[in-house]
């Protein structure tokens, strides 16, 4: 394989693995708020059919990305209804809109089945893609793939270097708090869900217009995706720079599947396609198996020096969900929040002065 | 008590109105007259002795995931993984029969095994992903899913290398066993006796050991309340891996009666998506054994109904699977509407 090879099929990794960065960012996002968006598989599959039809007889390729980008927050915002307002398991609405949704998309897309549409085209960015090496990698993508480029340090920046970024954060970890600092914390889950969404839904175009342009019902190939971008976005800790780096994996052991393929003969191609699952469940043991609590235990009765070891080890690799996660809030008044502190701080001053009068 | 169960029944009553409502502006906006497409799907299931009898073949796989994810979702587990333990449990099926090829025992005992052997295959999957949920603090929804797919890539790995036909290897299957290691079916009919009453006997099992033993009672205090079980002294990892284990027996079931009584023989798709299906009856019937039986044949009616779908009206036969997730959905929202009421007054 010659260098050139190598670096053209390098950068259609980062090309393919953009709508699944997507889908991670978004998924991060709604996750961070404390919604777990399960119906990702459906919408993205809704959104890829959606968006190429729009596409397709608008003959706007930016309409199509748009209706995807509305498919995917309408059912975000299904989800977030359900599992805000109605106090509903969000795992349950959001499995059944995953089948619904792919079932939709099957049964509406048919029209739609194997015309040929419009396509995104790639734009080299003048100066920068005349660098040598990074030049092909990086700056001779389609707008998506730059999209994507940007989101992902957009995201980053949101959740760690901004002040809302620090309230999602603790809506999705301790929301009495970030109640009682004053965040309207129903109302940050809806947007933020749907904002997801809409990400999410972006997914869908970026491979129907894009990646595999063109519809084609249950050949398409995406069955599935949705499932691996929850996947990665657990792998990636929901942190939008680590789930970005898990995309490029999968998407890189994918294109390995297909260039292995001439070599492993004996292999059919349909189980190299699937060779990123065990790899994920291997991924997700390495980073939940810090949580377990055989594992704590182990740890405890090593000696000291090889206990530190595994324990560092263990922690590096470790990734715990925003702790209230699929937890509904039930939102009091604020002052009943309050009230309730302070009849506990008093209780504790009478029983400290009680001790206090006893000696 | 009984305003409770009114009040019940008249949500429940308004879901399905409203899904029907849905779907049919669905069809409208595809041009498709939504009263044609009921008819033709209700004519499809019930119009003869031989679709009802399709029916009845897709309602046993269909009752024996349900039966086992009943047992998953009283321990508040989401087996999402019973569509792998399907396809397991043909594979096992399938291995079992061809180790018994040129046997020279009795058919009846090779089926027997068989089915047995389907059993085995999709408790051991069912178990690999309880281990990964309880050792590996993997969620069994990802644990699972990632076990869908690569028991899915396992059976077109063997379709298409160890046990492909002489000659050519093809999406069609591997070789058909011959007629004596099918299950007893009826004349002219594709439905066997023998799975029907399997599935049955399955749900009824699964029934009484949910409501009327120690083991099923301490199993949904595991459900309802992790760590108040541990500290009762329940051992709740093992109740957890005992769900897993008999979801994955009854699945597995499921998979070897796609093997031995309807294809007989593995082929890509054996599975046929009755795990994902079993999951939505086993929610739209609030986990209520007692209900599985007539919602899994509803559900069995709806898909082999829209298989004429095509030809008839030029429409995916996918409406099916919309019409059954739409119901869900708007079951869920209703007695999400419902306890928000209930809380307000």
């Amino acid at each position: 394989m010659t260098q050139e090879t190598l670096l053209i099929g390098l950068a259609g990794v980062l090309a393919s693995a953009a709508p699944v960065v997507f889908a991670v960012i978004g998924e991060t996002l709604s996750e961070r708020a404390g919604v777990l968006n399960l119906s990702m598989n459906g919408t993205i599959l809704l959104a890829a059919m959606g968006g190429f039809a729009v596409a397709y007889t608008t003959d706007n390729i930016l309409l199509g990305f748009l209706a995807g980008m509305l498919i995917g927050a309408l059912v975000a915002l299904v989800v977030a209804f359900a599992s805000i307002t109605l106090k509903q398991s969000q795992v349950a609405v959001g499995f059944v809109l995953a089948l619904t949704c792919r079932d939709l998309s099957y049964f509406l897309g048919s029209p739609y089945m194997g015309v040929p549409g419009p396509r995104l085209q790639v734009v080299p960015i003048p100066l920068l893609s005349d660098i040598p090496v990074l030049g092909t990698l990086f700056f001779r993508q389609d707008f998506i793939t730059y999209l994507s480029f940007l989101f992902i340090f957009l995201a980053w920046a949101w959740i760690f270097r901004t002040r809302s970024g620090l309230m999602l954060q603790g809506i999705g970890e301790k929301p009495a708090a970030a109640y009682i600092r004053g965040a309207n914390v129903t109302l940050m889950r809806y947007v933020y869900t749907v904002i997801g969404g809409a990400l999410i839904g972006l997914t869908g175009p970026a491979y129907s217009l894009a990646i595999r342009a063109g519809w084609m019902g249950t050949i398409s190939g995406l069955d599935g995706i949705g499932w691996i971008a929850l996947a990665i976005t657990i792998f990636g800790g929901w942190n939008p720079l680590r789930g970005a780096f898990g995309a490029y994996l999968f998407a890189f052991l994918q294109w390995l599947g297909l260039v292995l393929q001439p070599v492993l003969t004996q292999v059919p191609s349909q189980v190299l396609q699937v060779a990123p699952f065990p790899l994920m469940i291997l991924t997700l043991l390495l980073v939940n198996i810090g949580n377990a609590e055989w594992v704590e235990r182990t740890l405890a009765a090593m000696p000291e020096s090889t206990r530190k070891f595994f324990a560092k080890l263990l922690r590096a690799m470790r990734a715990s969900p925003p702790a209230a996660l699929g937890v509904p809030f039930i939102s009091r008044s604020r002052k009943r929040v309050l009230g309730g502190l302070y009849r506990r701080i008093c209780a504790r001053g009478r029983k400290l002065r009680a001790v206090f009068v006893k000696y | 008590m009984i305003r409770d169960r009114l009040g019940n029944l008249l949500y429940q009553l308004a879901a399905l109105l409203l899904s029907f409502g849905v779907v049919s502006l669905i069809l409208i906006s595809v041009d498709a007259s939504p009263w044609e497409a009921f008819r033709n799907m209700f004519a499809g299931s019930f119009g003869s002795l031989r679709k009802f009898a399709e029916v009845l073949v897709a309602f046993v796989p269909l009752l024996l995931v349900t039966a086992g994810l009943l047992v998953t979702f009283s321990a508040g587990l989401w087996n999402i993984g019973v569509e792998g333990q399907v396809v397991l449990g043909a594979i096992a099926t399938t291995w079992v029969y061809r180790f018994f090829l040129d046997s020279n025992l009795p058919p009846a005992l090779i089926i027997a095994l068989a089915i047995l052997g389907g059993m085995i295959g999709g408790a051991l999957w069912g178990s690999l992903a309880g281990l990964l949920k309880v050792f590996g603090g993997v969620n069994e929804i990802f644990g699972g899913l990632g076990l869908n797919f690569v028991a899915t890539a396992l059976t077109i790995y063997l379709i298409f290398g160890p046990w492909k036909r002489p000659g050519v290897a093809s999406m069609s299957g591997t070789v058909p066993f011959p007629d004596e290691f099918s299950l007893p079916l009826v004349e002219n009919l594709r439905i066997s006796p023998w799975a029907l009453g399997i599935a049955l006997v399955g749900i009824v099992i699964v029934y009484f050991l949910l409501q009327g033993t120690y083991f099923g009672l301490r199993l949904k205090a595991v459900g309802k309340n992790f760590r108040a079980a541990y500290l009762l002294g329940i051992p709740t990892w093992q109740y957890s891996m005992y769900s897993f284990l008999i979801c994955g027996a009854l699945a597995g079931a499921a998979g070897a009666m796609q093997v031995a009584a309807v294809y007989h023989r593995l082929i890509p798709s054996i599975s046929s998506g009755y795990g994902y299906l079993g999951l939505l009856v086993a929610m739209l019937i609030n986990y209520q054994a007692l209900w599985a039986v007539p919602v899994a044949l509803f559900f069995a009616a709806l898909n082999i109904g829209s298989i004429q779908l095509p030809i008839l009206m030029k429409l995916d036969s996918s409406l099916s699977g919309v019409l059954q997730g739409v119901l869900v959905l708007f079951v869920l929202l209703a007695s999400g509407m419902q306890q928000k009421f209930a809380r307000r007054s």
